[in-house]
């Protein structure tokens, strides 16, 4: 792979950018040293080095995120540009050749959820894309980045540059007071509604913002350049309603939220309709849409949406006070085995634990009694309605 | 007080010992959401998983340091498994446990040993 996604080398969020095929150039982005300043403890996550909690603690840290607003640093994800070569069609109908999304229809400024998919309709990897007028901007998950280059550098590379945005930090700051907090400095957010994206200047630098994040709350996602990238973190820290938040309270907030973790919740092996992933599946893309199918693995896919899948994702609430971690086996109540957790934990908000987790379809109905296996024991766990917590989001 | 390396404290009271974890090890769990005790009567050897701990971030298990009967545990810290990131201690005892020979406990490590251990 020519000039590819440069390696983190574990220290913070420092990594080796690769300048022509000689030079190695460390580059650092940048805010390990206010981390550990923070108290962040650090720990290994998709090969950077990251805070899961600071001194508050995970429960704390995710009750301030739904009270006021948590800043989290997310610098980790892949920023990636699609520069189109020909037009900005050809290149959204090419993007579309890669998911079962509906690319051409985001209007400019917005953004949208995507899903790269492949030949047997499992899911690559989940993103978010969006429409800023003469490209398009993509956020990808840190462990896949490498691979999500390659993919569409493959694919894309007739109707694209693909260029691997390696200059910019990404901040995410979400809670009920995410707006009052960031409006203090950059008023026009206001005006911002749900998946749209901005770009604002703020002391001689370009921030690009969208009104979106992982948690269930309102919130942004901030893409910051590296040379201002801690005084930005610093003057939103320095706003009475922001704490800063680790990687614990950030996979609290999401599994409460009833959203997907790669690698766990959604994989190579679990497509979109089995993942209740259907509302990323645009009507046009869909049996009988505009631009139906023409999207690697449509068969499962569309013959899923038609016809139902074989298991379903579902959110799960153990009866018991005991978490049901990831890989608990799901049982019926005859003992018949169903599927297991994918994600399971505590859910600070909900105080109780809460889990999500593929089980038959003929099981996947709200309020079914399952049981899982808990160390050797059978307990009782319901399919209940997600998310677990209410979303925010100002639409 | 006697410590393990598991991180436990150890206390003796009477013909029992008091068993419970360190604030060390209660820090590095984090914010304690479950907890799952033994049955009293129950007739426990050295090393056998005696107590459940779940914080938010992951399960672990209380190893039992010796061997002997558990004749008491603290039904407390089911209902209100933060005590044991309040007074990991004091109030947050985990289970009593009836030994026959108390000089087993000499070979524990004492508290400057301990602090040693957690550097």
């Amino acid at each position: 792979m020519g000039g590819g996604w440069p390696q983190p080398i574990g220290v913070g969020m420092r990594f080796r950018q690769y300048g022509g095929d000689l030079s190695e150039v460390l580059l650092n982005l940048g805010l390990h040293d206010l981390h550990v300043a923070l108290g962040g403890k650090m720990v290994p996550f998709a090969g950077y080095e990251m805070p899961v909690q600071y001194p508050a603690g995970v429960m704390k840290e995710h009750l301030h995120t739904r009270a006021a607003a948590g800043l989290f640093d997310v610098s980790h994800m892949g920023q990636v540009i699609l520069r189109p070569k020909s037009s900005y069609e050809a290149l959204a109908l090419a993007f579309e050749a890669l998911m079962p999304v509906d690319v051409l229809g985001l209007a400019e400024g917005r953004q949208r959820y995507g899903l790269f998919t492949n030949e047997s309709g499992g899911i690559l990897d989940d993103l978010m894309f969006a429409n800023r007028g003469d490209h398009i901007f993509v956020v990808v998950n840190a462990a896949c980045k490498t691979a999500d280059i390659a993919h569409m550098r493959l694919y894309l590379g007739d109707e694209a540059e693909i260029i691997p945005v390696l200059d910019r930090g990404l901040l995410a700051l979400q809670g009920p007071q995410a707006e009052a907090a960031l409006a203090r400095l950059l008023p026009e957010v206001v005006a911002m509604r749900f998946m749209d994206v901005a770009v604002l200047p703020w002391q001689g630098a370009e921030l690009w913002i969208s009104r979106s994040g992982y948690t269930g709350e309102d919130g942004f996602e901030i893409s910051v350049p590296g040379a201002i990238l801690l005084a930005f973190a610093e003057e939103l820290l320095d706003q009475p309603e922001v704490m800063p938040i680790g990687l614990g309270a950030r996979d609290s907030l999401r599994l409460e939220a009833g959203l997907c973790l790669y690698g766990h919740d959604i994989d190579t092996t679990t497509s979109p309709v089995e993942a209740g992933l259907t509302w990323a599946i645009q009507k046009a893309r869909r049996a009988e849409g505009v631009r139906e199918g023409g999207f690697p693995g449509e068969t499962r896919i569309l013959q899923e949406l038609a016809e139902g899948p074989e298991r379903l994702r579902v959110g799960l609430r153990p009866v018991g006070r005991g978490p049901m971690r990831e890989h608990t086996d799901l049982f019926a109540e005859d003992g018949t085995p169903l599927g297991e957790v994918t994600s399971g934990g505590f859910g600070p908000s909900v105080e109780a634990p809460i889990a999500m987790g593929y089980v038959a379809r003929a099981f996947a109905a709200i309020g079914t009694p399952l049981e899982g296996d808990v160390r050797g024991k059978r307990l009782a766990v319901n399919v209940v309605a997600m998310p677990f917590h209410p979303t925010t989001y100002k639409r | 007080m006697k410590y393990t390396k598991e991180h436990e404290w150890l206390r003796v009271e009477g013909d029992v010992v008091v068993v419970g974890i360190t604030e060390h090890a209660a820090t590095a769990l984090g914010d304690v959401v479950f907890i799952e005790l033994p049955e009293v009567e129950t007739v426990v050897a050295e090393g056998d998983e005696v107590c459940v701990i779940e914080s938010v971030k992951a399960a672990s298990d209380i190893l039992s340091p010796l061997d002997g009967e558990i004749v008491e545990v603290n039904t407390k810290l089911v209902d209100n498994p933060g005590l044991v990131n309040e007074d990991p201690t004091g109030v947050a005892w985990f289970f009593k446990i009836k030994i026959d020979d108390m000089s087993v406990l000499d070979a524990l490590m004492d508290e400057d040993e301990y602090n040693d251990l957690i550097g």
